[in-house]
């Protein structure tokens, strides 16, 4: 590959074309700056933020939400999916209503949600449980009725008790649909932390933030909250394709 | 090692429900296995091989007459009876060293001399180096050489191998032939070998089994009165290579 393929299949090119088009158009009056916030403007914002304390104050709050709702929805979804998978009567009791649930979008529950928990973090959190639970639940579930029967077998021969045959069997056979799982997941979860943000009290928090930007009438505020929620939407899709690689290298594919 | 006693298989029928009809797999067959005997078995592909170790493991109790283990009626699958399936199953999860522990899940050694026995048929399969890889990196004679280590590693008092050298190259194959034989020279564990290779069968059973397919049944069985180790030249070898070629060889 040349030099030039390089530098423009590495995806920066683009980005940076619609940033310097921004800059020139700001600076040459092509865009109403009353709902246009000038690059500068942003940054300048972004350094205000970072020293007073208030952006990390805010990013701190909703990624307590955010990794409270994936533990609780996480591990929920887990057990359920692993029982449902594994003992043929909690199928039949629950499969159907689960399966239900699934066709119940996510945010049909915040009335539901507001009456039972109130407006403020146990509520937002819960939420945010909620997303997460059936993505991890359904896919581990999936994962676990699919274990390969001669495996099973093995297993029987070696005499793995049903604890054994769980944990050194089923769950790392499931491992790459539950990984599936845990990706969407963690889409959603933070996806739902900003709808919680937005749909339940005011609280600390970079969804907040940015509705405090539009209040106010501040496009630079907007647009830093917007750029730190990609940011780190990023960062935990890095961190997950890390983990996840290491997890299956076992795989013939990773 | 605990002692089992004779195997008794008597008169079992192993059916099939193909396409909505009954086969038979196994039919009406009777074999006595005594402690400490080395029995071959041979037989055209689909005769019931695998299906006859799968009854005799446990796996499958859903057939007709009975199979005894020292006059009790065997139920279930039993660290005592070991089985090395025609394919070789290790976990794609697991390294070569871990597969191979999980053999040893459930064994009263302790950590220091598990550690031992997983080391030493590491190397007693060859496979010194590759402890840590996974399934995947394997070639398939090296991956049914972590099989068999892993089916060998807790010394079952009886041992059924589904063709387990099937993979594997002239020269490897020879010597986990002798290694085999050594192990069960020395342990005194009963093996049952299904096996396409004549000499493989009369070079290390006391009794080669031939099997004839549908229905799967026993055609003949061949005494194999040589010394150990036995010579794949000598004239009588030759004679009983002659013997069981030609009952395979037959129809109907
Ligand atoms: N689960 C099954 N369902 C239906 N038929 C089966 C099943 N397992 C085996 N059979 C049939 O039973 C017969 C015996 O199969 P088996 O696997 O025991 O043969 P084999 O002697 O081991 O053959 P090979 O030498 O090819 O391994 C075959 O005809 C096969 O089609
Ligand atoms: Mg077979």
């Amino acid at each position: 590959m040349s030099r030039l393929e390089k530098i423009l299949g590495s995806g920066l090119v683009f980005p940076l074309l619609l940033l310097i088009a921004w800059d020139l158009s700001i600076r040459h009056g092509l865009l109403d700056t009353r709902i246009w916030a000038s690059p500068e403007a942003v940054v300048a914002t972004a350094r205000e933020q970072f020293r007073d304390g208030s952006l990390l104050t805010a990013l701190g709050a909703s990624l307590r939400r955010d990794v409270l709702g994936l533990l609780g929805g996480g591990f929920v979804g887990l057990v359920l999916g692993a029982g449902l998978g594994t003992i043929r009567l909690l199928d039949d009791l629950l499969s159907p209503l689960l399966n239900g649930l699934k066709h119940i979008a996510l945010f049909t529950w915040i009335p539901l949600m507001s009456i039972w928990l109130g407006n403020d973090e146990p509520a937002k959190i819960a939420f945010i449980g909620l997303a997460v639970f059936l993505p991890v639940m359904l896919n581990t579930y999936q994962g676990v009725r699919s274990v390969d029967a001669r495996y099973l077998e093995v297993a029987r021969i070696l005499k793995l008790t049903r604890l054994q045959t769980l944990r050194r069997v089923i769950l790392p056979s499931a491992a790459p649909s539950i990984a599936t799982g845990l990706r969407l997941a963690l889409i959603y979860a933070w996806l739902a932390t900003i709808g919680a943000e937005y749909l339940f009290a005011v609280a600390p928090g970079i969804g907040s933030a940015i509705m405090e930007g539009r209040e106010q009438f501040r496009m630079e505020l907007v647009l830093l909250g917007m750029g730190v929620i990609g940011g780190v939407g990023f960062l935990f899709n890095t961190i997950a394709n890390r983990m996840q690689a290491y997890v299956l290298r076992w795989q013939d594919t990773n | 090692m605990t002692e089992l006693g004779t195997l008794d298989i008597r008169h079992i029928n192993k059916r099939f429900q193909v396409a909505g009809d009954a086969f038979a797999a196994i039919d009406d067959l009777s074999l006595t296995v005594e402690p400490g005997e080395f029995l071959s078995l041979l037989g055209p592909s689909g005769c019931g091989k695998s299906t006859l170790l799968r009854l005799i493991s446990g796996l499958d109790s859903d057939y007709g007459g009975e199979i005894l283990l020292g006059s009790k009626r065997i139920s279930g699958t039993s660290l005592a009876r070991g089985l090395i399936f025609q394919e070789h199953r290790l976990f794609p999860w697991l390294t070569v060293e871990e597969n191979i522990a999980l053999a040893l899940e459930n064994s009263q050694l302790s950590v220091e001399e598990k550690r031992a026995s997983i080391a030493g048929h590491i190397s007693l399969v060859g496979l010194n180096g590759f402890e840590k890889a996974f399934p995947r990196q394997l070639s398939g004679g090296m991956a049914q050489r972590a099989a068999i280590a892993r089916g060998l590693v807790n010394r079952p008092a009886l041992l059924l191998l589904d063709e387990p050298f099937g993979a594997l190259d002239a020269l490897t194959r020879a010597h986990m032939q002798e290694e085999l034989q050594h192990i069960w020279q020395a342990e005194g564990i009963t093996m049952v070998l299904v096996t396409h290779d004549v000499d493989e069968a009369l070079y290390l059973g006391d009794r080669v089994v031939v099997m004839a397919p549908r229905p799967g049944r026993i055609r003949k069985t061949v005494d194999v009165d040589l010394p150990r180790p036995r010579d794949r030249t000598d004239v009588a070898f030759s004679r009983l290579k002659a013997e069981v070629l030609l009952s395979l060889g037959e129809t109907g």
